[in-house]
């Protein structure tokens, strides 16, 4: 019952005489600074599909960390969720499938496109919040690969098997949005939008509530709290945030199709969002990465190795394993537990808890 | 058993309250688990400001009682009105909304929030920024009104400590200010003092005392001294029925109650 972070300040505004400006810690300087430059150090390859792809996959388990981690609930349609972003996209604004996709603007499909997404996040959210624990996730699967399969044998609105491809972001202020810097930063805003706002949230009436309805459902409920309602909100939200990556997912590709937001993907937000940790909304993106990097590397230091690069899926694994083994709480515990050991007295092991 | 209580005079009509609606009338309630009747054929009625005392034995269901008013879980049969509106049927944060509110025996308080923010959480939850994205600024009306709670039961100097780190007569109090947020009508205090020290329980009776003359409320207690002191009448429960009502020197007569309650050779 006592999984509200007691390391954050009470919601009173804390210290007075301080600007918000000044309260912001040093991390955020220094990793806010690293991130705006990276274009000046980093190859197009890294901007664009490792760091792209971390910030993409991020804000998709950024999702299911707000769900897991605040809102005690497990959900594995984050992806087809995304899935039904980024076809929207294509359905309602231009790609190569002209027969099918409306062309319409950019500034209509995009809207129409979040819209119909939280729509059936929340329809997901509103069959799932009946169940608990592992029925959540059976259940949300079951969503997830119904949602693959559909789309794969529907061509009147999701073109089958092959999906549609020829899906590019506008070009908006003359900016090629898919060019490797520009896209750094179109992703890079939308996560860092996405993780300022999740934090926020985390302290409003609306995240704390959630996470008294995680904690202890039952005394929400006598506290006036409609704990169904708050939960299928959350979901609702989630999936804003797993739309707007779908829709950027979309473009980095230019296209979609279903093995897009397949069972392989559903999962693989669950592990990212697992290794990186959901107790704070950092975790997800430091999940995405370390992700991205396994996935884009792992082949050739199989390969370097003498072994199939087909295998590349075991270093994930494994990888999985390991953080589980040694941190539950991913890589964010690991790191919780590292500052807590520093301040402990080498002596008597004692203290660990800051001022 | 119960004959004397539908053949008429409860203790509301003998106090005289007519017209104006109850603040809490139950008829027939009953709650069954499985075969098992926690509750049978309950009729209580409450004024809007009355004070009264749910006395008996453990098992006696007055807990049950709280949870069935409460919505925690529906009863079998029967029906609940509060304020005049059946609420038999809402779920509890309906009824909650409508002014009920109720305090739990074994502590649910979300320990790893301070005092005030599990006050400003009540506060909250029966206001309209329950779905509020936007968080509390400095003059925020509902932290202010979390701010006199937290004065009412004599927390100032533990407001902004960890629910964790508080005694257990604190959390106690604490229950209280959680259940005084918003605008409570009518309110349920499941066994208030219990644990509680001496000094403590006499803080706890100031409390209640001093709480709005407009305000009803029942209280479920086993210390005899603090119920008598805080009602102005008593219902008496055993084995899931009420057995007896009437002011607290009346039952404290009864030679039925003694030989239950002060006899006590069953719980």
């Amino acid at each position: 019952m006592s999984v509200f972070d007691p390391s954050e300040s009470s919601l009173a505004a804390p210290s007075e005489g301080q600007s918000w400006l000044e309260r912001i810690p040093i991390a955020y300087w220094v990793v806010g600074l690293i991130l705006l430059i990276m274009p000046a150090i980093a190859g197009d390859f890294m901007l664009f599909q490792i760091f792209g792809w971390t910030f993409i996959l991020g804000l998709i388990a950024l999702g299911l960390m707000f769900l897991g981690g605040y809102g005690g609930m497990v959900s594995l349609a984050q992806m087809s969720i995304a899935g039904v972003g980024g076809y929207m996209v294509a359905i309602f604004g231009v790609s190569a499938i002209d027969t099918i996709s409306l062309g319409w603007p950019w500034y209509v499909a995009i809207p129409i496109a979040l819209i119909i997404a939280m729509l059936f996040g929340t329809l997901t959210g509103w069959l799932a919040v009946r169940t608990e624990g592992i029925y959540t996730i059976m259940i949300t699967l079951a969503i997830a690969a119904a949602f693959f399969y559909f789309a794969r044998q529907n061509y009147v609105m999701f073109n089958g098997f092959s999906g549609f491809n020829g899906v590019l972001p506008p070009m908006l202020f003359g900016v090629d949005w898919r060019g490797p810097a520009a896209f750094y930063y179109l992703t890079l805003f939308w996560a860092a939008l996405g993780y300022l706002v999740v934090l926020y949230i985390s302290r409003a009436p609306f995240g704390l509530a959630l996470q008294g309805v995680r904690d202890n459902p039952r005394r929400m409920s006598a506290l006036g709290y409609n704990v169904t309602a708050h939960r299928v909100a959350a979901y609702t939200f989630a999936a804003l945030l797993a739309a707007i990556g779908g829709i950027l997912l979309t473009w980095q590709s230019a296209q979609i199709s279903p093995g897009t937001a397949g069972i392989g993907p559903a999962i693989d937000i669950l592990v990212i969002a697992v290794i990186g940790g959901m107790r704070h909304p950092v975790g997800p993106f430091i999940g995405a990465f370390i992700y991205v990097i396994l996935k884009t590397y792992a082949i050739d230091a199989l390969v370097t190795l003498g072994l199939a690069g087909e295998r590349f899926q075991l270093l994930i694994g494994i990888a999985f394993l390991v953080i589980v083994f040694w941190s539950p709480d991913g890589i964010i515990g690991l790191w919780d537990r590292l500052r807590e050991d520093r301040k402990r007295d080498p002596l008597t092991g004692r203290g660990g808890e800051g001022p | 058993m119960n004959a004397d209580l539908n053949g008429g005079s409860t203790i509301s009509e003998r106090l005289g309250a007519t017209g104006t609606a109850n603040a809490l009338e139950l008829k027939g309630v009953s709650k069954f688990f499985g075969a098992l009747a926690a509750l049978s054929d309950i009729d209580i009625t409450v004024r809007p400001s009355e004070r009264r005392a749910v006395l008996g034995s453990n098992g006696a269901g007055k807990t049950t009682l709280f949870n069935c008013v409460a919505g925690d879980f529906p009863s079998t049969t029967g029906s609940i009105r509060f304020f005049g509106e059946d609420i038999t049927q809402f779920p509890p944060h309906e009824r909650i909304r409508r002014g009920l509110r109720r305090t739990y025996q074994i502590s649910l308080l979300f320990t790893g929030l301070t005092v005030l923010d599990n006050i400003f959480l009540a506060c909250v939850g029966v206001s309209r920024s329950r779905f509020s994205f936007l968080r509390p600024g400095r003059d925020d009306a509902l932290m202010a009104s979390a701010e006199s709670l937290v004065r009412v039961v004599h927390l100032e100097d533990a407001k902004d400590e960890q629910v964790a780190t508080l005694s257990y007569g604190q959390q106690r109090q604490l229950e209280i200010a959680i259940a005084l947020a918003g605008a409570p009508r009518f309110i349920l205090f499941d066994e208030p003092a219990a644990g509680l020290s001496p000094t403590e329980r006499s803080e706890l009776i100031e409390i209640l005392i001093g709480l709005p003359a407009h305000m009803g409320f029942i209280i479920i207690e086993h210390d005899m001294d603090v119920a008598l002191r805080v009602a102005e009448s008593v219902s008496m429960m055993h084995n899931g029925r009420i057995f007896k009502e009437g002011s607290p020197a009346e039952i404290e007569d009864d030679p039925e109650v003694q030989a239950l309650y002060l006899g006590g050779e069953d719980g």
